[in-house]
């Protein structure tokens, strides 16, 4: 059958189960309850500290077959996933499933965990390197891969889609009953947002620190109530691929031009006035949009209420400087932003729920005026493509896209028009991350295209000096550079499942075909 | 009038990417080389891209300049017989030193021309100024044919043949920038000056620009696309002088005077040569006022 974004999805899938078509952003209304949690006592005196991770995987009683979890929001850096995964090896427990909430090539020792059935399924937001061109070409898992939204994850832990049995929770700074934070300690990484969903509904919690403290912290992040076991380890990750070093605005020309394309967009449509709310992603022309954002806020004195998502120094200089009055922060992405959240009383943690999760009573995406997002492919009906690569690989995320997209007045797409001589723009994307209905203009280097579905947007900008252009036509003037891109060869084995934040299949990779 | 020649980005034409971005950048020229950014052992390929280039790209109206390689050597000759057939109009001759390195260069293109049923003379000439004998015959190279249209200035070439170092104020470039604008305005010719390349150093690029179009150069080579915004901003007019320039043209219009004569505006004596700098006041802004007839 086929889904609102006219994919074919099979009724059921090996290795994932039935499935519920993609319907629309706001089609799928949840009904029932969300999961509750088992409940637990304490007693004066009770300990939690152990000596080990091995410890801690034979105290909750993890048993071939049970679901654990990861954050990813030690990047690059991370050294617990691996810690814990040699650690189950060594026990002998296979048949692991684990729901991370985004995978790097931090986690390629995964690859030998997968070969030796040790782990045999994953969730995650995204796939990069080694792995996710070992499950593209090979089916390394032998089963999909599901890829959920960060706001997906947090809803599908909340409704029970998974259930986490034991989540590992890598903390910056925790005190021996188990309080957290991310901000304080050598391997300090931010906010906690993605672990903060998983903490209050896996069946057990194991902090894992590098910095261990009396009790109690201070700044809690993740409070005790909710830990079983503490670890104390030598690193939970290497400090240099943490959040090192400041984020520094692009000076590679094209990504400027398109950022102050962008920037022009957004005030042309009247966007930029006092109180608007803002995301952007980090690097490339997303950050570099602030950058004449922030000029142009600063010429007209105007100050936003709002800016979300991943924080960055940039942000970070916006919301010192006055330009914004809050920062809702779920993942911090570097040093600047981590010793923001520290200090600044308005740069607020939340968790991933609370950033994206649609079937709550509220969330902060759908509070956004503006969103800027970045894309390896669009295509014609505006779909956007930042999981697979041209080769057809995974080697991407969905990260909060699909979120805020469906979430914000105006989403805005920034991208240059070809990498590498291959086409960015194209008539249909290897794969729909988030679905073209949720995109509303397109900018790149070569011109801006609006989305039918909002002409009163496009004959606005009609009277601007900008260049606007169909995407069609777009599409056709860059194919004349570069030529059109040969299609991908694909077998009929679904090696990955791109979840709808809601919880329906939006699309469906299938292994390359070499 | 003659087109806006502020900015002149140069791009290697080794780099196929820039081959397509180049335009991007809505610089006003586009300067392709072929000669000096080149290795030799990637001459030909790179003409070929260029040739290729020059067929299918749409450059959005930029003008596009290839600085060839030196016709006495074994690329220059086949550079203009080759981009001349795919459609280049525009050719920078590089290290010239005399009007007669401008005549061979004219000549091959007479029967280039000829040869491909172009009309004579559509190829235009830059002449590049980089040694201290070049400045010093910039007059005579201006004027060597009636296709030069515009003489450039290469700093560093011209400090290294003369033996001293480029200095942030550009003391040693002074008196061979006020020649070449000189002659270049005796001929009628567009003066472009040198590289800036440090691109990091924003600063010293805007003073130099700044003095650049203070003492009369029409626009300034780029090495970088983001200085070509820089170069654009100073040469901008101010308010004052654009609406100044609009009362001219409109005034000159009423009194129909394009063909000579003088007349009055707010008390200030207007004649030809003001008319003619206020025309290029509105070109440099980018403003046409309505039956003007100026908007060329």
């Amino acid at each position: 059958m086929s889904n609102e974004s006219g994919r074919e999805i099979p009724k059921s899938i090996y290795g994932y189960g039935k499935t519920t078509c993609y319907a629309g952003p706001f089609s799928t209304i949840p009904t029932g309850e969300k999961v509750s949690v088992r409940n637990a006592c304490s007693f004066p005196g009770q300990q939690k500290k152990l000596g080990s991770v091995k410890e801690a995987i034979q105290r909750v009683n993890l048993k071939d077959g049970m679901a654990i979890s990861f954050h990813h929001h030690l990047r690059n850096g991370d050294e617990v996933m691996n810690l814990v995964l040699n650690e189950i090896a060594e026990l002998g427990i296979k048949n692991i499933t684990i729901h991370v909430s985004s995978l790097s090539s931090a986690h390629e020792p995964l690859i030998e965990h997968i070969r030796n059935g040790v782990v045999t399924d994953i969730s995650t937001s995204g796939l990069r390197g080694t792995l996710g061109k070992l499950q593209s070409k090979e089916n390394i898992l032998g089963r999909p891969v599901v890829f959920r939204t960060h706001g997906g994850r947090a809803r599908a832990i909340e409704e029970g889609n998974i259930k986490i049995d034991v989540a590992f929770i890598a903390a910056a700074c925790c005190d021996d009953m188990g309080n957290m934070n991310g901000i304080e300690g050598p391997s300090a990484f931010g906010a906690m947002g993605y672990p903060i969903v998983d903490a209050q509904y896996a069946d057990s919690v194991v902090a894992i620190t590098d910095n261990l403290q009396p009790f109690p912290i201070w700044n809690i992040s993740i409070p005790m109530t909710l830990v079983d076991y503490v670890v104390e380890v030598d690193n939970i990750g290497d400090s240099n691929k943490i959040a090192s070093g400041a984020t520094r605005v692009t000076n590679n020309p094209t990504d400027l031009l398109i950022a102050e394309n962008a920037a022009k967009v957004l005030i042309a449509l009247g966007c930029i006035k006092n109180g608007f709310s803002f995301q952007a992603g980090s690097g490339g022309p997303s950050l570099a949009v602030c950058k004449f954002l922030r000029s142009y806020m600063e010429k007209n004195e105007i100050v936003g209420s709002f800016a979300a998502g991943g924080v960055t120094g940039y942000l970070v200089d916006m919301l010192r400087d006055g330009l914004f009055k809050v920062l809702l922060d779920t993942q911090t992405f570097d040093a600047r932003a981590v010793r923001s959240l520290k200090e600044n009383a308005n740069h607020v943690e939340m968790s991933a729920s609370m950033y994206a999760n649609p079937h709550n009573k509220s969330c902060t995406a759908h509070q956004l005026d503006v969103m800027i997002l970045s894309a390896t492919e669009i295509d014609e009906s505006f779909n956007l493509n930042s999981i697979t690569g041209s080769t057809g690989m995974i080697m991407g995320a969905l990260g909060g896209a699909p979120d805020t997209a469906a979430g914000s007045k105006i989403t805005v797409v920034v991208a240059p028009t070809m990498r590498k001589r291959i086409p960015i723009v194209v008539e249909k994307v290897t794969n729909i991350a988030t679905p073209g209905e949720t995109i509303d203009i397109l900018v790149t280097e070569r011109g801006i295209c609006v989305n039918p579905r909002r002409m009163e947007l496009r004959k606005k900008l009609n009277e601007t000096d900008l260049e606007v252009l169909s995407i069609q036509e777009l599409r056709k003037n860059v194919e004349k550079l570069t030529g059109k891109p040969e299609k991908i060869k694909y077998t009929d084995e679904i090696v990955g499942v791109i979840e709808y934040r809601d919880g329906t299949v939006l699309d469906l990779i299938y292994r390359v075909d070499e | 009038m003659s087109n806006l020649r502020r900015t002149m980005l140069f791009c290697p034409a080794s780099n196929p990417k820039l081959l397509f971005t180049a335009m991007i950048y809505k610089p006003d020229c586009i300067l392709f080389d072929l000669e000096d950014s080149v290795a030799y052992k990637d001459k030909i390929a790179s003409r070929d891209l260029l040739v290729e280039a020059l067929k299918s790209v749409d450059y959005k109206g930029c003008e596009v300049f290839a600085r060839i390689n030196s016709l006495d050597g074994e690329f220059g000759e086949e550079d203009v017989r080759e981009l001349v057939k795919a459609g280049l109009r525009k050719i920078r001759l590089p290290m010239c030193e005399s009007k007669l390195d401008v005549r061979t260069l004219a000549e091959l293109l007479d029967e280039v021309e000829e040869k491909n049923n172009i009309e004579n003379g559509s190829v235009k000439i830059q002449c590049s100024l980089e040694t201290p004998k070049g400045v010093h015959h910039s007059l005579s190279i201006a004027t060597a044919s009636k296709r030069v249209i515009s003489i450039s200035f290469g700093a560093e070439d011209f400090t290294r043949t003369l033996g001293v170092n480029r200095t942030k104020n550009g003391v040693e470039l002074a008196y061979a920038r006020g020649l070449i604008v000189l002659n270049a305005s005796i001929a009628g010719v567009d003066a472009i000056d040198t590289v800036y390349a440090d691109i990091a150093d924003v600063e010293g690029f805007l003073a130099e620009v700044k003095n650049a179009k203070a003492i009369g150069f029409a626009g300034k080579s780029c090495v970088h696309p983001s200085q070509i915004p820089l170069v654009h901003d100073i040469y901008s007019p101010s308010e004052e002088e654009i609406e100044w320039a609009i009362k001219i043209l409109k005034a000159s219009q009423a009194a129909n005077i394009n063909e000579g004569g003088v007349i009055l505006v707010e008390g200030k004596m207007v004649d030809i040569p003001v008319i003619e700098k206020a025309k290029r006041v509105l070109k440099l802004a980018q403003v046409t006022i309505e039956n003007g007839g100026i908007d060329e």
